[in-house]
């Protein structure tokens, strides 16, 4: 149905290119299940922070000087002599962090409510490339100010190239620009990372795109059957996602004017020097898990392969993952291994954060383990063995006050 | 059950990191109550000009704050006048002149402060090879900032029986490993403050950490300011949208 509109002049444009239309059925009146919880809201707020990223690196951009020589002056610069440089700064700093907050909310929602399964394998798919991407460009991001853990993180990630067999040194050279990490690898990580973000842009188009096609999942993981189960984007979900925005920047704010440093490492206000390495390399929070796995494998090769494939196995989840009820809520035992899941995730977080010997290094091998054998093995197996709780016949049923008393949860 | 298993998660994520934080840095720093660290914290002017006195007389010999230039000290609370009458105190290096000459002059309020050595090179020569760093980022870029810089200045003692010290280092117990390549630099009554505070080796510790934080970290005020006000504001945008929210959600519900 196309947009009706009275205004001459947007009747004018839509009869040349009917934008309004496609926005109209983009946030206007496209249906949504009328039960999307707050667990819904986190996509918007991604989509929120990567806008908040673009603009305030776009600004950043101005008065950033991407040379070796000066790059962390400058950066100082904008903290001390540009008008709220410090703001806009601390705000593309903490906003990443952020936007890495939002983006694990959402994909673990998505892994709770079986928002992988069939037909939204594609729009998955589309969400993993765009999580490798943010880790591409947030890794690129943090090298720019030129501090000592700017310089030794970029070395060490990039000397991972170097595992591969035959041509492993001739990427890193490549890479690098030349012999070791220095001005040519400035310039070129400085140049993606203005590129990537709006290749991002344009994957989440293809997301939402690939979203509208059969619209969003919802927590009982069943399909919309008629109109009494959806509801118009706008106003219900517009409104719900100002909601969210508005909290979700409160507790930003805290973070950015009371504690702006808390996810930054105190050794990356030292200016970047080849010669003295930091005692302990760690990369920033949200890279952990996967440092994690990379480190517990004693050969260098297979520990890269290791932790490529523990985000490029997603991609085949949708089949790992053998049962055809996409919620956990009606999943009793895939739901106990969901959150096993989850703490695993966390306590590789943390062997990332430890220099790895002692006992570290077992902890962080057996959480690897648990980590594939999650996709491997427990998905398939539920899948075939758990009796899944019965489902409700309807979306508006299940949310009437009778129905979801008789449902549980 | 998920609860239990969260919690565990969580306990074990707060429980592991916290001490491994400290275990690594070696003796725990003694925290003291800043004036700038609460969420309305403001810098204490008077210890900021103490702070500075003590960086100038003693710290200044051997570190640079390259970052800093001395019209920054109006945030100090001094005038323009003062600040001037600051800066006019060095010589810096300028040119080249209509003649191709570099010339001295004195220091003006946009010059940055002058560095004690010319270049890396000169700073290693006169220091045994190891060049003092750069102080201007110092509470920024040390884990516990403003209390390690205290820390550092009142730790120095003499060695425990049986610890091996290498030739030229000097035992500090809050430094990591002990030894320090920098002299005890603060002596009791070493400046004398021109308020009259007793200048004890812990009350310049204080006020030289102080500054350096104010060095790091410039804007730490109008940050505060602004944020105490973003906060509210979003407080009240989040009610206002809580309550649009439940009014157009009452034909669903």
């Amino acid at each position: 149905m196309a947009f009706q509109s009275d205004n001459k002049v947007i009747k004018w444009i839509e009869y040349r290119l009917p934008i309004f239309t496609l926005l109209d059925h983009a946030v206007g009146t496209y249906p949504a299940p009328k039960n999307l919880s707050y667990w819904w809201n986190f996509g918007s707020l991604a989509g929120l922070m990567l806008v908040v990223q673009i603009v305030t690196g776009i600004v950043l951009v101005m008065h950033y000087t991407p040379h070796t020589s000066l790059a962390f002056t400058s950066v100082e610069h904008i903290m001390r002599d540009v008008n709220y440089g410090w703001l806009i700064r601390y705000i593309h700093m903490n906003g990443a962090s952020f936007f890495f907050i939002a983006v694990y909310f959402h994909i673990f929602r998505g892994l709770y409510y079986g928002s992988y399964k069939a037909p939204r394998e594609l729009l998955w798919f589309l969400g993993i490339i765009i999580y490798l991407l943010m880790m591409a460009t947030a890794f690129m991001g943090y090298v720019l100010p030129w501090g000592q853990m700017s310089f030794w993180g970029a070395t060490v990630i990039t000397n991972l190239f170097s595992a591969i067999p035959v041509v492993g040194e001739s990427i890193v050279t490549l890479l690098w620009g030349g012999f070791s990490v220095g001005n040519p690898t400035l310039n070129r990580l400085f140049s993606l990372h203005y590129l990537l973000p709006f290749i991002i842009v344009g994957l989440v188009i293809l997301h939402i795109w690939a979203l509208h096609q059969h619209g969003s999942n919802n927590p009982l993981g069943i399909d919309k059957k008629d109109s009494r189960d959806t509801i118009p984007f706008h106003p219900y979900y517009t409104i719900k996602d100002l909601f969210g925005i508005a909290v979700f920047l409160l507790v930003f704010s805290i973070f950015l004017f009371y504690s702006p440093n808390f996810f930054g490492e105190p050794d990356n206000y030292i200016e970047a020097n080849p010669l003295v390495t930091p005692a302990h390399i760690v990369p920033e929070w949200y890279l952990l898990p996967f440092y994690a796995i990379l480190r517990s494998v004693p050969s260098k090769l297979g520990g890269v392969i290791l932790m490529f494939a523990a985000i490029l196995i997603l991609f085949v989840l949708p089949w790992l993952d053998t049962s055809r009820v996409r919620s956990a809520k009606f999943r009793p035992v895939y739901k106990q291994f969901f959150w096993i899941f989850l703490a695993n995730c966390l306590l590789l977080g943390v062997v990332g954060a430890k220099p790895p010997e002692g006992i570290w290094v077992l902890i962080g091998r057996l959480a690897t383990v648990y980590y594939f054998a999650h996709f491997l093995v427990i998905c398939p197996l539920v899948g075939w063995f758990e009796r899944p709780r019965p489902l409700p016949t309807s979306i508006n049923e299940a949310v009437l006050p009778k129905a979801a008393a008789a449902a549980g949860e | 059950m998920r609860k239990t298993i969260l919690s565990l998660g969580l306990a074990a994520v707060i429980g592991l990191v916290a001490p491994a934080a400290q275990a690594s840095e070696g003796l725990a720093l003694p925290k003291l109550s800043w004036s700038f660290s609460a969420p309305f914290g403001t810098y204490d002017r008077a210890a900021l000009q103490r702070g500075f006195q003590v960086y100038k007389e003693v710290c200044a010999a051997c570190h640079s704050m390259s970052l800093l230039a001395y019209r920054d000290l109006q945030d100090l609370g001094y005038n323009e006048a003062e600040v001037k009458a600051i800066a006019a105190q060095y010589e810096v290096t300028d040119g080249p002149n209509d003649q191709g000459e570099m010339f001295q002059r004195p220091a003006v309020p946009s010059d940055r402060f002058k560095a004690p050595f010319p270049n890396v090179q000169a700073a290693k020569a006169a220091n045994n090879g190891a060049a003092p760093p750069d102080l201007s980022l110092m509470a920024k870029a040390r884990v516990g900032g403003p209390d390690y810089i205290h820390a550092l200045m009142i730790g120095y003692e003499n060695a425990p029986a049986g610890f091996a010290m290498q030739p030229g280092l000097n035992y500090n117990k809050y430094f990591p490993g002990n030894q320090i390549a920098m002299p005890a630099p603060i002596n009791p009554d070493g400046v004398t403050f021109a308020d009259g505070t007793k200048a004890t080796v812990d009350q310049q510790a204080k006020d030289v950490a102080n500054f350096l934080m104010w060095a790091a970290e410039p804007k730490l005020e109008q940050r505060h300011r602004m944020g105490a006000q973003v906060i509210l504001f979003l407080l009240l945008l989040s009610v206002v949208l809580y309550i649009a929210k439940r009014k157009i959600w009452s034909d669903v519900h």
